[in-house]
């Protein structure tokens, strides 16, 4: 009776994307709620970080050609003429955020950039631009300077480049405090949203079938019970991972703003296969959230109870999240990746943190998936529980 | 006369809750809903289950119909048992109580073709049967009205065709005429004559006396979830009406009528 499976997501389907209002509340509104917090975060941490109006940075420049002067004078920076020997004491400053900007010219630049031809294939003459993203004055004189010198660039037909090396040119520290900070929000509200998503999903089509009293006319026709549990799961799976999508597109395209605004993280850090494998962090929450909630609406008698009984699921789930927070080598641990939802959080935050792990990722989608079908089994058997199914 | 379901020693006990217990003004643990019931039914007739509220009628029903299961004693359904094969069981009979309710964001015409396509009926089949119970019952007016719309006699003729989609040959009918107008009532009990006409077997629980004297050829009285008496109607009533004999049984098996 395989097929009668497929009639029952397609119900599922049917009842869900025939109801404009759920489509909205379920699935719009999470992507669109994720992007506006989040830019909205963004946008007070900019404000929080952007540098005094009046404030004059130190910039240290090696080998200042004589044309350029006036135009890097208007920028509100204080300039220092170095030597090649200065150059790292100057880094260490910059990364102790004492000087603000360190720019090397190479020698004659101008006669280089006059003699150089385009057409060539020949390296350009490269500009080397060393700031300190982790102090916002640092980042501000960095920005204005590259724009500026962009846009001297263009003037001449590209015939120079700007950090064109392999060298570091943001001296910011690892540990960036700000960078650290988001990697543990970000997960904590992507939990708590993919969360809201399921409940808002599973509780209404299992317990509300059985305060409605529709699951009974669906038991009493000859269809396998574990058809009506697989059904179930599949359908609901489908419509909160559209919703956990939802959350995940609104944090790609929110990510832009909020690492933008803040200096240490920058999203175009994060390669294809971190989002790839934050998705699937995403989706397979999503599928033990679905059947554990699920189980706990098969029990209740109503939907309400089945709310209830979840919210303090939804506690558990965001003070998870928040356990990243309290850091520990502890968390390094493979063995913790082996516990739902807390497996999730920690992937998530070793993805936004840059220091995610495959093993991790995959012992966490692995197990997530373990722990649904178990649960989908779990379902069946309640379904097939008159106790179940019409205590009263 | 061909046996078609055949119930032997049902009982069925539910344990009470506090508040079920309260409800019930017992303070017993455990409420005996059927007791070591059993009746025969043969193919092609009407059996009506009389007794008043609370003697374990919807109950027995639920067994047959495999809702729930018994806690002793089995019921042979067309050649199968409730307690070891209920899904073969499920395909064998129409079931219709006023537990079964059907979602309300949904019209009756989806609602057909979904029970239909459950039950496994091929489609051309299942458009033919639907449009002439449709038309029958007035439906296809109200064929994509959501059901959350329709009236509670509407609602109660889509509930109705939609437990017969496979045309089963066993149809139990809990209270069919309950809470349903004059009119409403006489299309349901004309429909159930119709059903037995083309041969089906028809199990109906009611409390109501005219509708067992107006259709049942069978009856079966419960009392307190024991079958008290079970014959034709002619030699339960004995030249007297159904109702007289009820209470003079009543009162023959509890003492008296007050008791309960
Ligand atoms: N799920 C349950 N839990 C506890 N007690 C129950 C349950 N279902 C039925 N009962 C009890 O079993 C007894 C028989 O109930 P049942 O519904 O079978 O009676 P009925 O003959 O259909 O009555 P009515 O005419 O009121 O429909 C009643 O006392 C009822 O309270
Ligand atoms: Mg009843």
């Amino acid at each position: 009776m395989k097929n009668n499976t497929l009639t029952i997501i397609k119900k599922e389907f049917a009842r869900f994307f025939g109801d404009k209002r759920m489509v909205f509340t379920t699935i719009l509104m999470p992507g669109l709620m994720v992007y506006i917090m989040y830019t909205l975060m963004g946008n007070i941490m900019t404000n929080q970080f952007t540098s005094a109006d009046n404030y004059v940075a130190s910039g240290y420049v090696q080998n200042m050609p004589a044309e350029l002067e006036p135009v890097l004078n208007e920028l509100p920076v204080e300039w220092n003429d170095i030597t090649s020997d200065e150059i790292d004491t100057i880094q260490t400053s910059l990364t102790e955020k004492e000087a603000d900007l360190l720019v090397i010219f190479p020698e004659n630049f101008v006669a280089e950039l006059n003699s150089y031809d385009v057409s060539s294939g020949m390296a350009a003459p490269n500009v080397e631009i060393y700031h300190n993203s982790a102090k916002p004055e640092s980042s501000d004189v960095n920005v204005m300077l590259t724009a500026l010198l962009e846009s001297y660039e263009a003037s001449l037909s590209n015939r120079f480049d700007i950090n064109a090396g392999q060298n570091d040119y943001d001296t910011a520290s690892d540990q960036d405090m700000t960078g650290q900070l988001f990697a543990m929000l970000l997960p904590m509200l992507l939990m708590t949203f993919l969360f809201s998503s399921c409940i808002s999903v599973a509780p209404e089509s299992i317990a509300g079938e059985k305060e409605r009293g529709t699951i009974a006319t669906l038991l009493v026709t000859p269809m396998k019970r574990s058809s009506l549990a697989l059904g179930k799961i599949i359908s609901l799976s489908c419509i909160a991972m559209l919703s956990g999508l939802s959350s995940f597109i609104g944090t790609m395209l929110s990510l832009p703003s909020l690492m933008g605004s803040t200096s240490g993280l920058d999203t175009s850090y994060y390669t294809m296969k971190d989002y790839l494998l934050l998705l699937g962090v995403i989706l397979s929450t999503v599928l033990v959230l679905v059947s554990l909630i699920s189980i706990i609406s098969a029990f209740a008698k109503s939907i309400k109870e089945a709310s209830s009984t979840c919210s303090p699921l939804t506690i558990l789930t965001i003070v998870v999240s928040l356990v990243p927070m309290m850091g520990g080598d502890m968390l390094k641990n493979l063995g913790m990746f082996f516990l739902p939802i807390l497996n999730s959080v920690l992937c998530m935050n070793s993805i936004f943190s840059f220091q995610m792990e495959v093993t991790q990722v995959i012992v966490t989608i692995g197990m997530n998936l373990v722990y649904a079908g178990a649960m989908t089994f779990g379902l069946t058997r309640i379904f097939n529980s008159e106790k179940a199914m019409f205590s009263k | 006369m061909e046996p078609i379901l055949n119930v032997t020693g049902l009982k069925k006990t539910f344990k009470l809750s506090a508040k079920q217990q309260k409800i019930e003004k017992t303070n017993e643990k455990v409420k005996t809903a059927v007791n070591n019931l059993s009746f025969t039914a043969y193919r092609g007739e009407v059996f009506g289950l009389l007794g008043s509220n609370g003697a374990g009628k919807t109950t027995t029903l639920r067994m047959l119909a495999t809702l729930i299961k018994p806690d002793e004693g089995d019921a042979i359904v067309d050649g199968a048992s409730i307690v070891n094969h209920p899904e073969l069981v499920r395909t064998k009979i129409g079931f219709l109580t006023s537990e079964l309710k059907l979602e309300e964001f949904f019209t009756p015409n989806y609602l057909y073709d979904f029970f239909s396509e459950l039950h496994g009926v091929p489609a051309k089949e299942a458009a033919e049967r639907k449009q002439s119970y449709f038309e029958r019952f007035g439906i296809d007016k109200f064929a994509e009205v959501k059901v959350g719309n329709l009236s509670t006699g509407m609602k109660q003729k889509v509930s109705l065709v939609v437990s017969l989609v496979h045309d089963p040959d066993i149809i139990i009918f809990d209270e069919p005429t309950n809470g349903l107008d004059v009119l409403t009532a006489k299309v349901v009990t004309d429909f159930l004559q119709d059903l037995k006409e083309k041969g089906k077997t028809i199990i109906v629980s009611t409390h109501i006396f005219s509708l067992i004297e107006k259709i049942c050829d069978r009856v079966g009285m419960i009392i307190n979830g024991r079958m008290v008496a079970c014959d034709t109607l002619e030699a339960i009533c004995a030249g007297k009406t159904l109702e007289e004999r009820f209470f003079e049984i009543y009162e023959e098996k509890v003492g008296t009528i007050d008791e309960k």
